[in-house]
């Protein structure tokens, strides 16, 4: 589904991607971890198609078709969905027109006719149901005012409209409490299919609980300097990430 | 002697003019007074003249510009309906060049409101008070310019504790076969403890040529009550548009000024002043504006806190396209007597042009220590972050920017309290900002 290969970005000239590689396959689910700053959001921002990245070296193939060709609105309508590590407010966009904008904007590209006000409100009580995502929320202006949860908790409800095959989850346990964690992640779960798959940025172990990933990731410094599967994000919970810095400062070629 | 010729000025021409046509119309005998402090001020203002800088009207009176007492064609029901700007649930009052047309009109109850020709509204106690009394009227160039020549306009008085259920709204119409000065002129007066809504529209009816509207409106807000003055600024490309608009407030009062500049006009330069007469009183202005093509767009506003625990709050917001220029100066003066004065100021620009302008100044001048004031002005584009996150959720670029610049504007439309201008300003807007 998705294949980084040697992916090199940069921002106002600084390096900041260094050679990803990374295959994900239909059904997975991906973890990446990784210190701040390693450089995961950025990542996450490069697959999406922001425009203040540049790619200076590498491929990514999304489904058979180049992505980094496309804009990013082209990306989301193939599939792309990127639940943001900070969601943006948006005054004065009202959060179900924005969904009906999105929703209708990919199916014309699909080359379906948008769909009738009655489809639309059963799809979205259907999965405000599954996402048990406060109804009242939807008639407000797009994030204005939402709480850090509520932001978060919106994003996944928007993924879940918008069912996507392969979703980029950027700290989306970050901010959540408890319980909500405990309702995004089954929500997530439910949306899980053997077509889809899942990119995962966290920093705790917590929400690997929850959502149990086949394959887990260290990014440090622009590369994935380690993989494993999920013992490795209790082994990070546990040691922290020095005992990799200093096993990676060893691997580095001498200068 | 009834045109400004090409090769006399303007201002040279004006004194044999007010003589000529003037002196005699009307009960008003301080137009002779009006005319040499209009010449005192130095006639009309050029860009040497601090308030107008940016906006250069000088071009505007030269060349046959006509300057006689309006003719008043005849309107029919159809003619007014075909204008568009009949709005539902209001009382209404049509002017033709300046004149209430009675026949076209739906009044109030005279229970509650008086309302007359200003020029036949000579022997009002309130104009006997009011009129052309209005705190910094002497410093408007335009507004003495309209009182030495200004022929008739609206005379409204809302009797104390009247609630006037329905807006009203009034049409501005304007009809000439040339290139002409209008200077329409109105009062109004609401009593103690009254309500009143107002909502003004203004358009041309087949002008020939660009005429150049210079109205002035004087309003009292008595002690208790309530006025709320919505201008729907959407005429068609004739007019040029000067407006003065200059509001006392006494005790306990609230104003609420809505100005909405959506129009085809090539120039429109708004003078709101509203002084602060008495404690207590409570003011929200409310600005939007579209600005395309080679539109000038000007609002000059100003707020004299005179008296303690008065609170006055302004937001006003514009779109600037193509080539188009817009302006705003905000003023607010908190005198040495206004303590726990509050004043919030914010101007609000998206330049989505590259060879649109914009000039924006606040200027606060406050000799009380015992005040909150604030003020901001930004201009910017669409916010990248926002365009960003439409776009990662399949909107393409052009609608979501789009949706941006309508979330921009429907920030200030959501203020209105009238559904149905609500509406037309709204659908203005959409139309605009799609072109
Ligand atoms: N717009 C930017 N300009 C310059 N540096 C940036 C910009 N965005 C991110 N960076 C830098 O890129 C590195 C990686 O950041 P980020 O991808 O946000 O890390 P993470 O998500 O892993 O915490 C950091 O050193 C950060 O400072
Ligand atoms: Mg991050």
């Amino acid at each position: 589904m998705l294949d980084i290969k040697n992916l090199h970005a940069a921002v106002e000239g600084n390096a900041i991607l260094k050679g990803i590689n990374l295959t994900v396959k239909p059904g997975e689910v991906h973890a990446i971890m990784g210190p701040n700053g390693s450089g995961k959001s950025s990542l996450a921002s490069v697959l999406a198609g922001r425009e203040s990245y540049e790619v200076t070296e590498g491929s990514v193939d999304f489904l058979g078709k180049d992505l980094l060709d496309m804009s990013p609105e082209v990306r989301a309508r193939e599939g792309l969905f990127l639940a943001f590590q900070y969601p943006v407010e948006i005054p004065g966009v009202s959060n179900i027109n924005f969904l009906k904008t999105a929703v209708n904007e990919i199916r014309a590209y699909h080359g379906q006719p948008p769909m009738q006000a009655k489809a639309f409100l059963d799809m979205l009580k259907s999965k405000q149901k599954l996402m048990e995502f406060d109804a009242n929320l939807m008639n407000r202006s797009l994030n204005e005012g939402f709480s850090g949860g509520e932001k978060k908790r919106n994003d996944v409800f928007q993924m879940a409209m918008l069912e996507p095959k392969l979703a980029i989850m950027d700290e989306t346990d970050s901010g959540l409490d408890i319980d909500a964690l405990r309702i995004v992640s089954a929500g997530v779960n439910k949306l899980r299919s053997k077509d889809n798959a899942f990119i995962i940025i966290t920093h705790y172990q917590r929400l690997l609980e929850y959502i149990v990933p086949d394959f887990v990731h260290v990014l440090y410094n622009g590369r994935i300097v380690k993989s494993g599967t999920k013992e490795l994000a209790l082994e990070l919970e546990e040691k922290g990430y020095d005992w990799l810095k200093e096993d990676i400062r060893l691997e580095e070629p001498v200068q | 002697m009834t045109t400004v010729t090409r090769n006399i000025s303007f201002n040279e021409a004006l004194p044999a003019l007010v003589s000529a046509q003037f002196s005699a119309n009307g009960w008003f005998d301080g137009r002779e007074a009006a005319l040499q402090q209009f010449l005192a001020l130095g006639g009309i203002p050029t860009v040497k003249t601090e308030d107008w800088k940016y906006t250069n009207v000088v071009s505007f009176f030269k060349n046959d510009l006509q300057v006689t007492l309006p003719e008043v064609p005849e309107v029919t029901a159809a003619q007014l309906e075909a204008t568009g700007l009949v709005l539902p649930d209001t009382f209404r009052l049509v002017l033709v060049n300046g004149v209430l047309q009675p026949h076209l009109s739906q009044l109030p109850p005279a229970s509650q409101v008086t309302i007359s020709k200003l020029s036949e509204a000579g022997s009002q106690p309130a104009v006997e008070l009011y009129f052309n009394q209005s705190p910094r009227i002497g410093e408007h160039h335009f507004a003495q310019l309209n009182a030495a020549l200004f022929n008739d306009g609206l005379f409204i008085e809302v009797k104390a504790k009247a609630q006037v259920e329905l807006p009203i709204q009034i049409i501005h119409l304007y009809a000439a076969g040339q290139a002409r000065l209008f200077n329409p002129r109105h009062l109004v007066v609401v009593n103690e403890g009254a309500a009143l809504q107002i909502i003004e529209s203004a358009a041309g009816l087949g002008l020939a040529d660009k005429v150049v509207i210079n109205s002035v409106m004087e309003s009292v807000v008595a002690e208790r009550a309530q006025f709320s003055q919505y201008q729907l600024q959407t005429g068609g490309n004739n007019l040029r548009i000067i407006n003065q608009n200059l509001v006392e407030q006494k005790g306990k009062s609230v104003y609420n000024n809505y100005t909405f500049t959506l129009t085809e006009s090539e120039f429109v330069r708004n003078n709101l002043n509203i002084s602060l007469d008495e404690e207590r009183t409570e003011t929200h202005m409310y600005g939007f504006y579209i600005a395309a093509g080679g539109q000038l767009i000007d609002n000059h506003t100003s707020v004299d806190h005179r008296m303690p625990n008065c609170e006055s709050n302004e937001l006003y917001r514009g779109v600037l396209m193509d080539k188009s220029t817009g302006v705003f100066n905000g003023k607010i003066y908190v005198h040495e007597d206004a303590q726990k004065t509050n004043a919030f100021q914010q101007n609000n620009n998206l330049v989505i042009s590259p060879d649109a302008t914009i000039f924006t100044k606040p200027q606060l001048e406050i000799f009380a220590d015992d005040v909150k004031c604030s003020h901001g002005c930004t201009i910017g584009q669409v916010s990248e972050d926002a365009l960003f996150y439409l776009r990662a959720r399949g909107i393409g670029e052009a609608e979501a920017r789009n949706l941006l610049v309508k979330a921009f504007a429907f920030d200030i439309t959501a203020k209105v309290n009238i559904p149905a201008v609500r509406k037309q300003v709204e659908q203005l807007a959409s139309q605009y900002l799609n072109a």
